[in-house]
């Protein structure tokens, strides 16, 4: 295979047309990614069934390992969320939770080496597969389309009828009312596109750069990828603490009211 | 070779396009960067028993002062490794010119 055409090769999509129902290109709009589908399933899977056989066996005193590593994780997504949310809601605290753990899950796949699952896979037919479904701008904007809908919803239930003069007063006064809502709607808007972009971007540039490195001759790999696989640790344990934290504080504003 | 030619001034735009983006989100993380961490280091200088949680600060900061950078980069190289819809129009002409030729 030519430089270019593993370069793009490696960037496409295991797509499923859905005017069709056939593997393949040519659905335009309708077309599923099948393997970003599937890896989030499969992660947000492993990530339930772990969590669920940890609460089902809880036990006081000394705790096993895996028992210690739940609790750390519960701990600090504890701690973030009292941080800054004050309300009474009984769903932000799980959803941050979701948030981090399927986050950061999702983006450790992108350590494997780039060629093992696609080869591993080619075998039984499959020709194209990505393996880290945050690299689809599909998977993030459904996440942060998902907290906008929630940001919504929040808005209107929590604040009523004060959700309007609020929109319509905030930042210049109540005269310049054109302007503050149109600051709000941009402000709204810009909201689930930097949450969903900033990790696709992240994701999608690690990627390219593990993909660049893995086409040096063998004997050069092991320093650039190396030192590029440490400092992508790095990023995505960021990227993941970082999505939660602006949902917590998008939702933690929704519940304002001052 | 009207065709290679064509072809070969869409691709070089397509690079610079790719380097400017690129280069410009360098540029702009680097200065973030650099300002963050120069008051990250005058403020531990300041109170040194904040250190831990300004540290865990900047980390969060720089995610943040990351994102727009990182788009540039990623749509920077979306345009350098893909053939994009800016090769395919200009093939597409050629084809239509060359059928209205010889056909």
């Amino acid at each position: 295979m030519s430089q270019d055409n593993y370069i793009e090769h490696h960037l496409e999509h295991l797509t499923l047309n859905l005017k069709t129902f056939t593997l393949g290109e040519g659905g335009g709009f309708w077309t599923l990614n099948l393997d970003t589908f599937v890896v989030g399933l499969l992660t947000a899977l492993i990530i339930a069934v772990v969590f669920r056989y940890i609460a089902a066996r809880m036990q006081s005193g000394v705790p096993g390992k895996l028992q210690n590593f739940v609790e750390v994780v519960i701990g600090f997504v504890d701690r973030t969320v009292n941080e800054s949310y004050h309300g009474k809601s009984q769903l932000i605290a799980p959803l941050a939770l979701t948030i981090f753990c399927w986050i950061f899950l999702m983006n450790t796949l992108d350590l494997l080496p780039v060629d093992l699952v696609p080869t591993i896979l080619n075998m039984f037919g499959v020709t194209h597969f990505k393996i880290v479904p945050t690299a689809d701008p599909n998977m993030t904007f459904a996440m942060s389309i998902s907290i906008f809908f929630l940001i919504i919803f929040y808005n209107i239930t929590v604040k009523g009828w004060h959700l309007g003069k609020e929109i319509l007063t905030k930042p210049f006064g109540p005269y310049l009312f054109p302007l503050n809502i149109l600051f709000r709607v941009l402000e709204e808007v810009a909201r689930p596109f930097s949450l969903a972009l900033r990790l696709f971007g992240n994701m999608f540039a690690g990627e390219v750069i593990f993909v660049l490195i893995a086409m040096m001759p063998w004997w050069v790999q092991w320093l650039p990828g190396g030192v590029w696989a440490i400092f992508h640790i790095l990023i995505i344990t960021i990227q993941a603490f970082i999505f939660m934290m602006l949902s917590i504080a998008y939702l933690s504003m929704a519940h304002d009211s001052h | 070779m009207e065709i290679a030619s064509l072809v070969a001034e869409v691709q070089s735009f397509k690079a610079i396009a790719a380097a400017l983006l690129i280069g410009f989100a360098g540029l702009g993380t680097a200065i973030g960067f650099g300002i963050l961490g120069g008051k990250f280091v005058e403020g531990v200088a300041r109170q040194p028993e904040l250190s831990n949680m300004l540290m865990v600060r900047v980390f969060i900061m720089a995610g943040l002062v990351d994102a727009f950078a990182v788009i540039s980069i990623a749509l920077g190289l979306i345009v350098f490794f893909t053939s994009g819809q800016f090769l395919t129009p200009v093939l597409e002409a050629a084809k239509l010119a060359s059928v209205a030729t010889t056909g």
